[in-house]
């Protein structure tokens, strides 16, 4: 019994130790992540343009047609319950605001992070891990080279460019899938579905759900690196550091979420 | 060897390495404890010792990748143990290192790689690079696969673009991990020539591990043998004297392919700390 609750005590003693840990390293990252951050704004040549290029297509075009299915379905679901609710009350004519403001200010920045942290954080956490069991990263330190920034900084630039790009384009087919559901479930004309959505939704949620995406770019990519970074030096480290990478993302990104849905709100209230 | 080289620079200067009551492992475990020794400019040393003795940690160590335990670790004079980040990678950037693995980067074609240190610390033109690189690439009979990745080369030839890599700035200090494991005789004897070479051109100072005892007794001015078994150096010396004279059975018999350890060990079976007769 008492063996039993000390042996409990250790654990709970372990387990905040580790993330102890886990916060020191994180915060060391980020260290590490800013300074080459600011080295390739100081010194645009020492960006690697390749790399950036590299990573802008494999998180922007590649991952165009997934994001769009996505946010095209999460659109149909949406206005689909919504409807099925407020159709009992007669108020078909709000479904475009609805379905207009879900979109932009929550679930487009969403779904597509969440699409990109599946894609590509896993992916960055894969990539850096594997080259640090094969010894790359010491090759690259030895060199006399900041791993982050040969490894960190051409991901972090072209997430921050591409996520924004794709929820824009998330936005797009989002509200286009409600506007199918709309027309075919209770006939609602284009023009109509358009004036409506244009009369509901500000043009400041747009931009609230834009900035949110660069947000959870952020996210995504440091996570995902800092994550590589940490790999334990065996091949099960690899997959273990990936499944951390998206399960960390995953949490932080609705975390993020959460605060900014209300620093949004409480700045649109001091807006009046 | 080049005994007489080595040692008029070795009281001239300082030493390219020193290692002061060193004390290495991970975690809370001891790999090897209270190493002291000095390698002089221009030497050729290898580390010697049984598998999993902890050579490649040794290497990690002095190069400056990991934090020791316990000692200092002196790079022509400057503490790599005590540098902070800025003076660690200018200290790094002297040198040049062939993994055990290669640590080719995968992503990077072969010429790629053999440029990128050149790319990143030097302001040398693009001609000037490609034609250092043909040079390098030249010099371990890789020329031609200049843009293959990789991936689709076999182990002994990233072992080969590895140490490539690694004189790509004709650096004054190399380490060599293993760099002719796995390698048949005639490339192995190939890469014995270059370092030789290298060393007679710049003077270098190189580092190895490494078990082929040809090589060992043709490059190697001195070997520091490492145990398992007590977790540090057993002896140091010429692979000469090592095999005619070392301290114990175990040395000797390493350096002559096991022939008097096996026959002396089969009754006592301690491989180690044998007291020599
Ligand atoms: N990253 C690590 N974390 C924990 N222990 C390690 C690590 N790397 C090596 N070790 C341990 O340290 C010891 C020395 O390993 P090391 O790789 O230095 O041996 P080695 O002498 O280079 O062997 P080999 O000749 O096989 O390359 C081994 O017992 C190994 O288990
Ligand atoms: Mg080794």
């Amino acid at each position: 019994m008492i063996k039993k609750l000390v042996d409990r005590l250790i654990h709970c003693g372990e387990t905040i130790y580790q993330l102890k840990e886990e916060t020191v390293s994180l915060i060391a990252f980020l260290g590490d992540m800013a300074a080459a951050i600011w080295e390739c704004i100081l010194h645009p040549k020492r960006l690697r343009w390749k790399d950036f290029l590299f990573y802008m297509n494999n998180c922007g075009p590649d991952g165009l047609p997934i994001t769009i299915m996505i946010n095209a379905l999460m659109g149909v679901v949406l206005a689909y319950q919504a409807e099925v609710q407020s159709h009992k009350y007669g108020a078909d004519n709000f479904l475009p605001m609805v379905i207009g403001c879900t979109i932009l200010r929550e679930l487009g920045p969403l779904m597509v992070a969440i699409v990109a942290t599946g894609r590509n954080g896993s992916a960055f956490a894969a990539e850096i891990g594997t080259m640090k069991i094969s010894e790359e990263l010491d090759a690259l330190r030895t060199m006399g080279i900041r791993p982050a920034r040969f490894l960190v900084v051409p991901k972090m630039w072209a997430m921050l460019l591409m996520l924004p790009l794709l929820t824009v384009i998330g936005d797009c087919v989002g509200c286009a899938g409600g506007y199918l559901v709309l027309s075919s479930e209770i006939g609602m004309p284009l023009d109509v579905f358009l004036r409506l959505t244009r009369q509901g939704v500000a043009v400041k949620y747009f931009f609230e759900g834009i900035l949110k995406s660069f947000v959870f770019a952020g996210i995504i990519t440091t996570v995902g690196c800092w994550r590589g970074f940490r790999t334990g030096n065996d091949a099960i480290a690899v997959g273990r550091s990936t499944t951390s990478a998206v399960v960390i993302s995953i949490l932080f990104i609705v975390l993020a979420d959460t605060f900014l849905a209300k620093m949004f709100t409480v700045f649109y209230g001091w807006q009046g | 060897m080049d005994e007489t080289v080595s040692r008029t620079a070795a009281s001239a200067a300082a030493p390219a390495i020193e290692v002061r009551d060193l004390s290495i492992g991970y975690g809370d475990r001891i790999v090897l404890h209270d190493l002291n020794f000095r390698i002089e400019p221009g030497q050729i040393v290898t580390i010697l010792g049984g598998s999993g003795c902890g050579k490649s940690t040794l290497l990690k160590h002095i190069i400056g990748l990991h934090a020791p335990l316990k000692g200092d670790i002196l790079i022509n004079g400057r503490s790599i143990v005590h540098a902070n980040e800025e003076q660690k990678r200018s200290i790094m950037s002297e040198f040049g290192v062939a993994y055990q693995g290669g640590a080719l980067f995968r992503s990077l074609s072969l010429a790629e790689n053999i440029a990128l240190p050149m790319e990143e610390l030097t302001t040398w033109s693009r001609q000037e690079i490609r034609k250092r690189v043909s040079e390098k690439l030249a010099l371990v009979h890789l020329d031609g696969y200049e843009s293959y990745m990789p991936s689709d080369l076999s182990g002994g030839m990233i072992k080969r673009a590895a140490f490539a890599r690694a004189l790509a700035l004709d650096p004054k200090l190399l380490f060599f991990d293993e760099p002719s494991a796995g390698l048949d005789p005639l490339t192995s004897d190939m890469l014995d020539n270059v370092i030789l070479e290298i060393r007679e051109k710049t003077g270098a100072t190189i580092m190895m591990v490494t078990h082929e005892l040809p090589s060992i007794f043709r490059v190697s001015d001195r070997v520091i043998m490492l145990s398992a078994e007590t977790k540090s150096i057993v002896d140091d010396g010429s692979p000469a004297w090592l095999r005619d004279h070392g301290a114990t059975d175990y040395v000797r018999s390493f350096l002559s392919r096991g022939g008097t350890f096996l026959s002396s060990t089969t009754e006592s079976g301690a491989p180690d700390g044998v007291p020599a007769p």
